[in-house]
């Protein structure tokens, strides 16, 4: 695999992986206006999941779903910070909401300047999105940014936000969030936690033969 | 023969699939209609990423060409070349009338939280401008939710991206 493909696949996994966490808050968040918007988020994280995936796809020969559903879940390239599950608390979602908009915002203005032009088109049209995510991010960090449980929550996640992007783009990250950098969580083979989310994600795709047109 | 003017009517046909008041070419998403013979070529640039309607729209235009007499191929761009600036005056207008409020011009910039909070948003039906952000998702991608203390009605606001 090119190492085009290989970067496209760990964003999209990311996506894809973040957006289906920040779904499981779809029917139970804490009041209804955050039931809509983290449902939105969830559905705009998969539709740039479904963008990233098809770029990779057309150079793999395959299609967005055969890569969403259909690999092993030892093959996801997701990073540990999407991977955990947190509901049904509050503080460290909120957490992990601000560390990786902010960590996706380095990332995604580095992409928009890449050689390749369609990695720089896509990157361009996410950004257009995540912008009203890093809002939303903004308004919750002015209201609890000063609560104890977010405050450890931010502690704790901070060396696996440091993971999300490459070892190039941590300083920035660090300089953002105003935090020294420490030992990254590195992307590695998912563990049993997303080894659940993976066996529920892919089990419908799994009930049929392979090929199935829905 | 089919002639491009014919597919760019034929497309203005289309109503949006989720905001039926609109067409595509209103929504500005058909970038180029190319005709070669029989064989019809459209450059779609899709709106929202996330979007359920892009398949349908997809389709439709698919369809429309057919009707024509035309081969069609739909070119999915995942590009930059669509933004809420693109949807056409006329566009607008229609979107207000059905009581949705237009997206404000990106020209001026990415949207910030003063401006979503503080800048002047009219309300679609009654056009005073003392209306609050109350959320800034809404039940698509493309809304977030204000309300008008003016008129007391809750309205959609097109997300300005």
């Amino acid at each position: 695999m090119t190492e085009r493909a290989q970067l496209l696949i760990e964003l999209a996994d990311d996506e894809l992986i973040l957006g289906w966490r920040n779904s499981e808050w779809t029917g139970i968040a804490p009041f209804l206006e955050e039931d809509v918007a983290f449902s939105s988020i969830a559905q705009n994280e998969i539709g740039h999941a479904r963008a990233l995936y098809e770029l990779a796809a057309r150079e793999l020969d395959t299609d967005a779903d055969a890569l969403a559903f259909d690999r092993k879940p030892e093959e996801y390239r997701c990073a540990p910070l999407v991977q955990l599950r947190f509901v049904p608390d509050w503080a460290r979602t909120i957490a992990r909401h601000v560390l990786y908009e902010t960590a996706d915002a380095i990332r995604i203005e580095h992409l928009k300047e890449h050689e390749d032009a369609a990695l720089a088109g896509v990157a361009a049209k996410i950004e257009r999105e995540e912008v009203y995510h890093r809002l939303h991010a903004e308004m919750w960090l002015d209201r609890l940014g000063r609560e104890a449980r977010y405050t450890e929550a931010v502690e704790e996640l901070w060396p696996y936000a440091l993971g999300v992007l490459a070892p190039e783009l941590r300083p920035a990250l660090a300089e953002r969030v105003d935090r020294p950098e420490v030992d990254a969580v590195e992307r590695h083979a998912p563990g049993e936690e997303f080894a659940e989310l993976w066996n529920e994600m892919t089990m419908v795709r799994r009930s049929a033969p392979v090929g199935a047109q829905w | 023969m089919v002639t491009e003017v014919a597919v760019w009517e034929a497309l203005a046909e289309i109503p949006d699939p989720e905001i039926p008041v609109i067409s595509l070419v209103d929504l500005g998403v058909v970038k180029d209609v190319a005709v070669d013979g029989d064989r019809v070529r459209i450059e779609f640039t899709p709106t929202f990423m996330g979007c359920p309607a892009l398949d349908a729209m997809r389709t439709q235009m698919e369809e429309a060409v057919t009707a024509l007499g035309g081969e069609p191929q739909v070119d999915v761009l995942l590009d930059d070349s669509w933004s809420t600036d693109k949807i056409t005056p006329a566009g607008r207008e229609k979107l207000r009338e059905a009581g949705f409020a237009p997206p404000a011009p990106r020209a001026e910039g990415a949207p910030t939280l003063l401006q979503l909070q503080k800048a002047v948003h009219r309300c679609p039906y009654c056009n005073s401008a003392a209306t609050r952000l109350d959320n800034i998702f809404g039940p698509t991608p493309c809304r977030s939710l204000r309300y008008c203390t003016s008129c007391r009605q809750p309205f959609e606001q097109f997300k300005t991206i």
